[in-house]
Order: structure tokens, then sequence, then C-alpha cells
């Protein structure tokens, strides 16, 4: 780590809210984004006077339907925020680049206080229709868009979602590492075996290896229960100066490093190495920022858009070697909430809903805060990782409950 | 189950800087932009080399021979009702940090796996030829080595391949 302190490690968590999270709620994402908000600023302490920034991910307007939630201004309005700073963007360090920006801002002084939130109400939009592709979904004829862009190379050839793209990293790890199918549920089972404690969990009906060997396939070697679970709602935090850390009526939850690098071409098939992706270097970058260490993490908040990012996660951020976290994870002790690494503690994207990285920034915040209730991990965690993002798209944060 | 492509092609919208890769298929040509300075290939199209930056990249036909990285069958009807495609990953012959993400064609899905010779043919949509791969039976016979050098180590799930 280099001698100067990183400025990230200015900023602090002070509050969290979350709106209602269900499959489809009928309300607009709007409403969902003020309830987490408005919830966040009173976790803080704070009243809306005090909050002079705003950022989210990716934006107002941007994406299919359901994706983006509202944009800045839309919330800065309905809220009639008084903002000194502001920023919203779809290109970044992951999702979480939302989060790294209020942290840059109030290190750097452009504001004190900035409610940061991520809204989807991808479960609303996809009702009826089904998962759709990143091309929508044509109906034939002369209505169909062509398309310009990375997309151009893949979507002529049917791999239309991210899962056809991550099934080739599936698949060229089951290739080089010998990852198998059964090492790989271990990721669905323990978000499941979490949701089951996790009150607002979307799926929370047990389930079993049989139950997730027998699912239909979508991208061979990725199965249904691979995916996340779209879903409608919003998350917020109140990223804060770390001089008001005294004041939170809630513990203050201290940045002790974010992981920003992409080093790789951004590319989901050009990258140099293909059994990993653009989490190898946002975790390496985060390590590079901190004397702590894998060892020192507690519980580990790791995005499950899909089973296998999570996988690589758990070995780009160095809780195992390269190649070894299907033996890492195949009997589910190493990563259960009793175990030495608790993963995903709400039921992650896979089973507590698709709240697109922030669900589980959320949720090191409560793991941290001690309160997890019927999922709490056991020990009083002190330090947690959250990692968003897959293929191109990456970043990684540490959070800690005491100063750093 | 013969490998095909998915039930609907979306297609490129072509432009000045593409039309060289989407149309070479007229002449039967798998063609990428390569440095006159530099002498090595890039994908996709960039006006400046990526390795030496030389502004002096033109289109070059390759052999249109390559191996498959990796690959996926997919089952879910994105697209709408039709049979299971595989998508490949494929590694041309020319460079092994150029890679192409195509279907398998013509050939038993059953078949497809990591380091499989093949060779590029084309599907004529409109103006746009998509290069597809099928299996290269003459360097399968010859039983030349893949790219990866590792074509004897046991190809393990196969369960979605149904």
């Amino acid at each position: 780590m280099s001698a100067s302190e990183p400025l990230e490690r200015r900023a602090v968590i002070s509050g969290i809210g979350q709106s209602a999270v269900g499959r489809r709620l009928g309300r607009t994402d709007l409403d969902l984004t003020l309830e987490a908000c408005i919830q966040a600023i009173a976790d803080a302490g704070l009243e809306r006077e005090d909050i002079d920034g705003l950022s989210t991910y990716p934006g107002g307007g941007f994406g299919p339907p359901g994706f983006s939630g509202p944009g800045i201004s839309d919330v800065q309005d309905a809220l009639r925020l008084k903002l000194n700073w502001h920023d919203g963007g779809s290109e970044g360090a992951g999702q979480i680049r939302a989060v790294f920006s209020a942290c840059l801002a109030v290190a750097a002084g452009l504001a004190r206080h900035v409610v940061v939130y991520r809204t989807v109400t991808e479960g609303s939009a996809q009702a009826g229709g089904g998962r759709q592709g990143i091309g929508g979904a044509p109906s034939g004829g002369r209505g169909i868009p062509r398309f310009s862009g990375p997309l151009q190379w893949v979507l002529p050839y049917g791999a239309v979602s991210a899962v056809n793209w991550l099934a080739l990293i599936a698949k060229r790890r089951m290739y080089e590492f010998g990852l198998t199918r059964e090492q790989l549920a271990q990721i669905a089972l323990n978000a499941r075996r979490n949701a089951e404690r996790n009150p607002k969990a979307i799926y929370r009906d047990p389930m079993t290896l049989e139950d997730y060997l027998s699912v239909r396939m979508i991208s061979d070697p990725l199965c249904l229960y691979d995916c996340d679970a779209p879903c409608d709602g919003s998350t917020a935090v109140v990223v804060s100066h770390r001089d008001v850390a005294s004041d939170t009526p809630h513990p203050a939850l201290h940045v002790n490093a974010i992981g920003t690098a992409l080093r790789g071409r951004p590319s989901w098939d050009q990258f140099d190495d293909m059994t990993t992706m653009a989490a190898r270097d946002a975790a390496a970058s985060m390590w590079e920022r901190t004397d702590l260490r894998p060892s020192d993490v507690d519980v580990a908040e790791l995005y499950d858009g899909f089973s296998i990012l999570t996988m690589v996660w758990l070995e780009e951020l160095g809780f195992c070697g390269k190649g070894e976290s299907g033996s890492f994870i195949e009997d589910g002790k190493a990563i259960a909430l009793d175990g030495p690494l608790p993963l995903n503690t709400n039921g992650g994207q896979l089973s507590a809903g698709r709240l697109h990285g922030f669900g589980l920034l959320h949720e090191a915040c409560v793991q941290l805060r001690g309160e997890g209730g019927d999922r709490q991990a056991p020990g009083e965690p002190q330090v947690a990782a959250v990692a968003n993002g897959g293929g191109p798209i990456a970043g990684s944060i540490l959070l800690t409950k005491d100063t750093p | 189950m013969t490998a095909s492509g998915p039930p609907i092609r979306l297609l490129p919208r072509v432009d000045e800087q593409n039309r060289f890769f989407w149309t070479g298929g007229e002449e039967g040509e798998l063609r990428f932009l390569a440095c006159g300075d530099c002498d090595r290939y890039f994908h996709p199209p960039s006006p400046v080399c990526p390795y030496c930056l030389s502004r002096n990249v033109t289109p070059r036909a390759v052999s249109g021979k390559g191996t498959i990285h990796s690959f996926t069958i997919n089952f879910h009807p994105w697209t709408g009702a039709g049979d299971p495609y595989v998508i490949v990953l494929v590694t041309i012959a020319e460079q092994d940090d150029v890679r192409l993400t195509s279907n398998l064609v013509d050939c038993d899905a059953e078949r497809v796996r990591i380091g499989m010779p093949v060779v590029v043919q084309f599907e004529h949509h409109d103006d746009v030829w998509l290069p597809l791969f099928r299996p290269d039976l003459e360097a399968e016979q010859d039983g030349l080595p893949s790219k990866d050098g590792s074509d004897d180590l046991p190809l393990r799930d196969r369960a979605g391949s149904r």
C-alpha cells in the first residue's frame, strides 16, 4: 500500500434504506426510490436539508425497461434537494461506482452527505414476457432493429444475454479447472438457505441439489437457478464525511478501500483470460490500497447476477486460489452463515432479488451493524467485502465497523 | 441434434468501419484489420492499431481456420421458439488473441468440444454475410494439436447437451 492514506477512507456509510422488494409491486420506480432515500436519510439521523449530494447508477433512461430507475433530476426535484454535487452514470467500476464517486466527492469536500441509490423495476417490466435478452424480444419481420457497437458482434449469433456470455466463461472453467455443476450449485443452494432466514427475500422455499440439477437449462452449463431473480425495489445509502461518525444513530461504517481497476480489455469475449474478467483487476486494485488481507474479511457479499460471477469473485478477491473456488465451496461449509466466510447472507440476487449490486451492499451494512436477525452472521463481523459486476464491469469495496 | 443458429438473426448495421468484416463473405473471405507496420491483427475494428498506434491499418483476409476456445448450448427461447443452438468462441489460427463469438453449424451438437478445429462458412442476409463455423474435418483427421494443446483433458460437464 502507498504511504498516503487512500482518500476514500475519509468516507463512511452513515445510513441505509431499502424499499419494499418484490417480484411485481405495482409501484413506480420513483415511489420506491423515495421510500428508500427517505429511510436512509432518517437512518443516518439526518434531515433532508442536510443532504447536499446525490448519486446513482446508471442514471435515468438507460437500458431496457425497468433497468435504470429514476434519474438524478427526478429524485432531486421530488425531494427538492439543494445539491452541491450530483452524479449519475453507467460507465465505471460496476454498479457500485455510484458509491465510489460519492466517497470521492465527500473526500474532496464537494459534499458532506450524499444519498446514493439504485432502483430497479425489472420484475414488473418483464411481467408476462419472460426475461429478455439485451436486444429485446423481436417479433420477426421488418421491425427488427439493426445493431451497432459492441452488441453487433454477439447478437447475430443468439448470444443475446449475459448468461450466454458468462456460460462461455463457465465452460472454460470446467475445461481448465474441472469445475462441476455440483460445485457451482453451491452458490444457489447457499443463497437459498440464507434467503429462508430473510423475510424480504423473493424465493424462500428450500432448494435441494436435485432441484438445481433438474431445473431447465438456460445456456449450458448455466441453468435457471444460476440466474438472479428480476424484481422491483430500491436501495439507498448515505455516504458522509467520517468526521460525523461519532454522531450517527447507528454505527458508521468506514470505507477502507475501493477497487476500480480495469486493466484487461473492456470486453465480454476478448478478455485476455476467459476464465476470469474485470473482477481480477478491481480486486487487485482494492488490495493494493489497504493493509487488510482476505483473511481479515468476516462476511462477503459478492455479486451473483449469475452464480459463476460469485465463483470468479471468490478467487479474485483471494478467498481461495485461482481455479479453486469449486473445491472451496463444494460442501457448502466454507460459505455458510456459520462458516469461516459467510457469503451472500441475505440470499443474494439469486434468491433475494436482483437489486443490482446494491442489495449486497445494503446487506453488508446490515451484517456489520449486527442487525441481521435470523440471518446475522455470528461473531460480530468487523470487516465486509462487497463486489459488484460481471464481465468488463467490476467494482469492489471493503467496509469496516471500526476506524481503519 | 445438428447445430444451427438461433431462430431469428439479429443483424448488424453495416457502416464504414465494419463493412469489410460483414461483407467479406461475399468473396468467401473472413477479414480482420491488420497493421501494416507491426503486422498484427486486431478486433473489433478501430482506426488505430491498438498495439503500435499506427494508422496504417487495412482489412486482410485470414485463413478462416480456428479453434473453439469455449462454447455454450443455448436452450432459452430469447428470440422465439426454436431448437437449441451452439454459441462458440473461436480463436483464429493466425493470432491467439483474436476471437470471434459465432455459431457452430453442420455438426452434431453432442460433438462440440473445446479445442475443436473449425473453419469458417458464411450465411447471407441482405447486406450481411455472417461468419459461422463448422468442424474442420481435414484438421481433425490430421490430428493436429489444438492451439490449447490440451485436447486430451476430459471434457467435464455435458449435462446441458441433451
